[in-house]
């Protein structure tokens, strides 16, 4: 069921808004996609293999690479001395030593970081030669947990910090002493979100040439963004941005946040090219991938609620302590501070403080995932809301309906300072219930319990922000030291819209590709503006840093594509509409008011006949630039440039709008646990949307499909493992387990469409909802089921085996 | 039977999607390394080396197999079909193809010509497969954009006959 409600859209064509099938398919359908690895490189190009440590935490004693370097083929073999000698330690977010090159040097802080690069004429030569590397270490007592890494006694992963945790820094908004002191009851609960990643099906790829004539590199790499991760990467080759060139290949295998996390290869590959005067390519293993590429960082919740007898929440507080691993790669602490704004979720509450901490222990370094703190904080939230109805001996229901934010108070003003566009929460929640959904619901679980099975319900409420404030991690320094560094807000959007003399429409735009099929939408979004078909519009997205237009918040991520370079190329489009209607009004005698694009043409309105086929609008551009209107610029090339008023810096109570959009979820759910072998069974599904309007709702629903089942993924089934001493335990596909088909329950997905005032189409973001809100709603089904508190994902058998056992 | 030494670079030949080709290639060299990086057919993708995801299916005589557990020697003179083999050579889709492209079957693609492939073997002997054996095949490779319901529907559709329209 599509629940629409008016669009703002103000759609001119049937281009925009409808469920057409994607341009980018029929390539990839025919093996004719352009991965990274799929391009051809210089000859003469070299092939990088990367030796990585089997220790937690060691020193490095000595790298003997004599006999490697004797093998054949062989052309460097690069260590963390070379890269000290020749690169800068990453900036970090954070005034703090914690200092990271490309290449381990002097000690080891994680199983799987890179400690020597062997460079050779194939692969397969370079791995040959790879062992024959001869890496002595000295082993360290290592601490993977994060509690116990924030102990004293704890062994030091960056000595000169003095602590392994790093910040600390706490929050007031509101009265929340007052609310305690207000309560009927306290509610207090501890929740464990686990390290897991979304492991896109391609690994990391890097070709780096360096060009000794001006200093500079330029670099193919399956990056993601954002490219405020391009000026560390030029920093640490010490070049100005302008000499590293970063190109980004036309497809990507899947990203999910994940290749952020290829900056630290494009520098070590860039070093590498520039050791051995030689191109140099170096394309991950999955091996590789799942110990070292990048994990979401696990967090340990400490949340109270200060709560009336009915449920009313009228206060919260939050500890929340996140493991970032061995290093605080930038942009991190992104997840922790991401969802600063809407720490409240999706609920009315005034008054919430929050203490955010952060820990480093040996293990792969923490970064961007797919929901980027969401799943962390709604875990939380979600489980104490289920936690007050049962201590409360309410509904479950109940109480997230009490709590949300009416829909009257929209525009609204979190505590934490985020501005929620809009919505109508009660009304998602209501429709989704609605049709005997939840009655079906009851009745299953009535039937199943009724038979002595263990089965829960349970519900999740999230709100999803969409195009992050470039400003939000500035919330993680003071208010002081915010002012020194100089204001940080915003987050820009481009996309250029160019028309060549026959009429053709090309487009590009400041997003890396990734599969969610941005090619179509832009196409849908400019023909809509120019009356033409989408199949008639060129869309490349190969984002080069030397020629494209780009800022700072470049990349896909965050999803940022809806309500931002959407919004830019709607404004492009528009304003070359208004160039050609200029310049057809004046060949029609007609006044630019009575120009309407349709069909190919452009053409009075008043008058349909009178008309002339786009392309020769166009061709008038160039060719007779003489004849254009008086005043109008020739050319018809233009970049939109979007940058939202709302996206404002901090306050200097650190209230802070950490997006422009906010969507709305609401998820419920039925779950089967069995008795023996503790094996959850999702029995049934309903995900509720509301993005805002849909520009293309058959890739929106499959946006929510694929979150769906990394929500899925994280709640039943990944965990990266490591244990006591540092190793890792889930190295291969066979001990990470990626959900196949069998996982994955059927969903039923409803969509509500509140658009935002915003922005001017109406869209929110929305891709990464499932990811926030399935784990949670998951995680509530199971307690339910199992009548317990305390539910630690992934919820495993083995895990529930334990939690049981002991029970009657 | 054909012996090869373990330093030697020999010549390996074998049809590729109905043409012969051919290529050197030490004796330990994949065969998705030979198909992507010798031959130049980089439509067969690797998204794991180690047998599990699925992305790199060829067919072997018309026979679905992980080409990154197979050597390329051992496709010496036998047929292999690849993703590059499935659209008619002025580019039309195939059905299959086409039911993939209107269920949204697929994001990023890195997945997409793996499954293509065992599922161009699995149609072939079982046209009319039940949405179970659609969902068995299918377990045999991972997919992390789809959620993968897209696909199982794709499949019904063209196994139904009717890839044109969303079910
Ligand atoms: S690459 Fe062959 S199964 Fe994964
Ligand atoms: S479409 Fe991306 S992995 Fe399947």
């Amino acid at each position: 069921m599509n629940v629409r409600s008016q669009s703002s859209g103000d759609f001119l064509s049937q281009a925009l808004g409808i469920p057409l099938v994607r341009k980018e398919d029929p390539a990839l359908l025919s093996g004719r996609g352009r991965y990274a690895d799929d391009l051809p490189v210089a000859s003469g190009t070299l092939h990088a293999h990367v030796i990585r440590s089997p220790h937690a935490h060691a020193k490095i004693l000595k790298i003997d690479a004599a006999a490697a370097l004797a093998l054949p083929g062989v052309a460097a073999v690069i260590t963390g001395e070379d890269v000290r000698q020749l690169t800068d330690p990453f900036l970090i977010a954070l005034k703090a030593p914690v200092h990271q090159w490309s290449l381990a040097v002097e000690q080891v802080r994680y199983v799987g970081e890179a400690v020597a690069l062997v460079v050779a004429e194939s692969r397969y030569v370079a791995e040959d030669a790879a062992e024959l590397v001869q890496v002595d270490y000295d082993p360290m007592e290592a601490v993977t947990d994060p509690l116990a890494a924030c102990d004293k006694s704890a062994p030091l992963l960056h000595p000169a910090c003095k602590t392994n945790e790093i910040s600390v820094r706490k929050f007031a908004y509101g009265d929340t002493a007052a609310a305690f002191a207000a309560a009927d009851r306290v509610i207090a609960l501890t929740v464990d979100y686990p390290r897991l990643s979304f492991t896109p099906m391609e690994c990391y790829v890097v070709v780096a040439e360096y060009r000794p004539h001006d200093g500079s590199y330029d670099v193919l790499a399956n990056f993601q963004g954002p490219f405020s991760t391009h000026p560390v990467m030029a920093k640490a080759l010490r070049v100005p941005g302008t000499r590293l060139r970063l190109r980004i290949p036309p497809d990507s295998g899947g990203s999910f946040g994940i290749k952020l996390s290829v900056s630290p290869y494009v520098v070590l590959a860039a070093i590498a090219a520039k050791i051995t005067g030689r191109p140099v390519k170096w394309v991950e293993d999955r091996a590789e991938h799942l110990a070292a590429a990048s994990s979401g960082p696990n967090r340990i919740t400490r949340i109270e609620a200060a709560a009336t007898l009915d449920g009313r929440i009228l206060g919260l507080r939050l500890d929340q302590l996140e493991d970032y691993g061995a290093f605080l790669r930038a942009p991190m602490p992104g997840p922790l501070y991401r969802m600063q704004g809407s720490v409240t979720g999706a609920y009315d509450i005034p008054n919430v403080e929050v203490t955010n901490r952060i820990v480093l222990t040996n293990k792969m370094p923490a970064s961007l995932i797919r929901g980027f703190g969401g799943p962390q904080l709604y875990l939380a939230i979600e489980r104490l809301v289920q936690r007050i109805a049962v201590e409360l001996g309410l509904d479950h229901l109940d109480v997230i309906r009490r709590n949300l934010i009416p829909a009257e108070k929209f525009p609204y003003r979190t505590a934490a300072g985020a501005l929620y566009d809009s919505g109508d929460y009660a009304r998602a929640v209501a429709t989704a219930i609605g049709d005997g959904r939840l009655d079906d619901l009851k009745r299953r679980r009535d039937t199943a319990r009724a038979a002595g099975k263990l089965y829960g319900i349970g519900f999740a409420a999230v709100v999803e922000p969409g195009m992050s404030n470039m400003g939000y991690l500035s919330t993680l320094l003071t208010a002081d030291a915010r002012e020194r560094a100089g204001p940080k807000n915003g987050a820009v959007s481009m996309a250029t819209v160019n028309i060549d003399p026959l009429g053709g429409v090309s487009v590009s735009a400041d997003v890396t590709v990734q599969g969610q099929g941005h090619q179509t939408v832009l196409s849908q979004i400019v023909a809509d503006r120019l009356g033409l078909d989408p199949a008639d519009i060129k869309v490349t997205l190969e984002l080069d840093t030397a020629k494209d237009a780009w800022s700072i918040a470049a990349g896909t991520y965050s999803c940022r594509f809806s309500p931002g370079t959407a919004v830019a190329a709607h404004i492009a489009a528009t304003r070359i509409r208004g160039r050609l209607a200029g310049i057809a009004a004046n060949q029609l005698n007609v006044l630019p008011d009575d120009i309407e694009f349709a069909d190919g043409q452009v053409r009075s309105r008043s008058n349909p006949d009178n008309a002339l086929p786009f392309g020769r609008v166009a061709g008038t551009a160039h060719w007779s630039p003489v004849m254009l209107p008086d005043g109008m610029a020739p050319g018809l090339s233009e970049t939109g440039v979007w940058s939202p008023p709302e996206l404002e810096p901090p306050t200097s109570d650190d209230r802070i709008n950490t997006s422009l959009t906010y969507g709305f979820i609401f998820d419920m759910c039925g779950v089967e646990v069995d008795p023996v072998t503790f094996s959850v069974r999702v029995d049934r599904y309903v995900s509720m949307h509301d993005a805002g309007t849909l520009l293309n709702p058959l890739i929106a629903d499959g946006q929510v499909h694929g979150a769906f089942a990394q929500g899925i993924a994280a709640a039943l089934y990944e965990e990266f493992v490591y244990d006591e001493n540092g190793n890792f335990l889930s190295g291969s596909f066979a001990d990470y387990l990626v959900p196949t088909v069998s996982e994955i329950p059927p969903l039923e997905i409803l969509h509500q469409e509140t658009p935002s005032p915003l922005t001017p189409l109406g869209a929110k973001g929305m891709a990464e909802g499932n990811c926030m809100s399935t784990p949670a709603c998951i995680a509530n089904a199971v307690a339910d089921a199992l009548g317990v508190k305390d539910v630690s994902l992934p919820l495993t058998p083995l895990r529930l085996h334990a939690l049981m056992a002991g029970k009657p | 039977m054909r012996r090869v030494n373990k330093d030697e670079r020999t010549r390996i030949s074998f049809t590729l999607n109905g043409r012969a080709v051919s290529g050197e290639a030490e004796s330990r060299m994949l065969l998705t390394d030979f198909l992507r990086h010798v031959i130049g057919a980089t439509g067969t993708h690797v998204g794991c080396e180690h047998g599990v995801c699925g992305c790199c299916t060829v067919l072997i005589d018309g026979v679905a197999a992980r080409s990154c557990l197979t050597l390329a020697v051992q496709a010496e003179g036998r047929a292999v079909t690849t993703v590059e083999g499935l659209a008619a050579p002025d580019g039309a889709l195939n059905a299959l193809q086409q039911a993939f492209q209107r269920h949204h079957a697929l994001q990023c693609g890195f997945c997409t010509p793996g499954i293509l492939m065992s599922f161009t073997d699995y149609l072939a002997r079982n046209p009319h497969p039940t949405e179970d054996e659609i969902r068995d095949v299918l377990s045999g490779h991972l997919c992390r954009c789809t959620g993968y319901a897209g696909i199982v529907a794709a499949v019904r559709a063209v196994s139904a006959g009717n890839s044109k329209q969303p079910s």
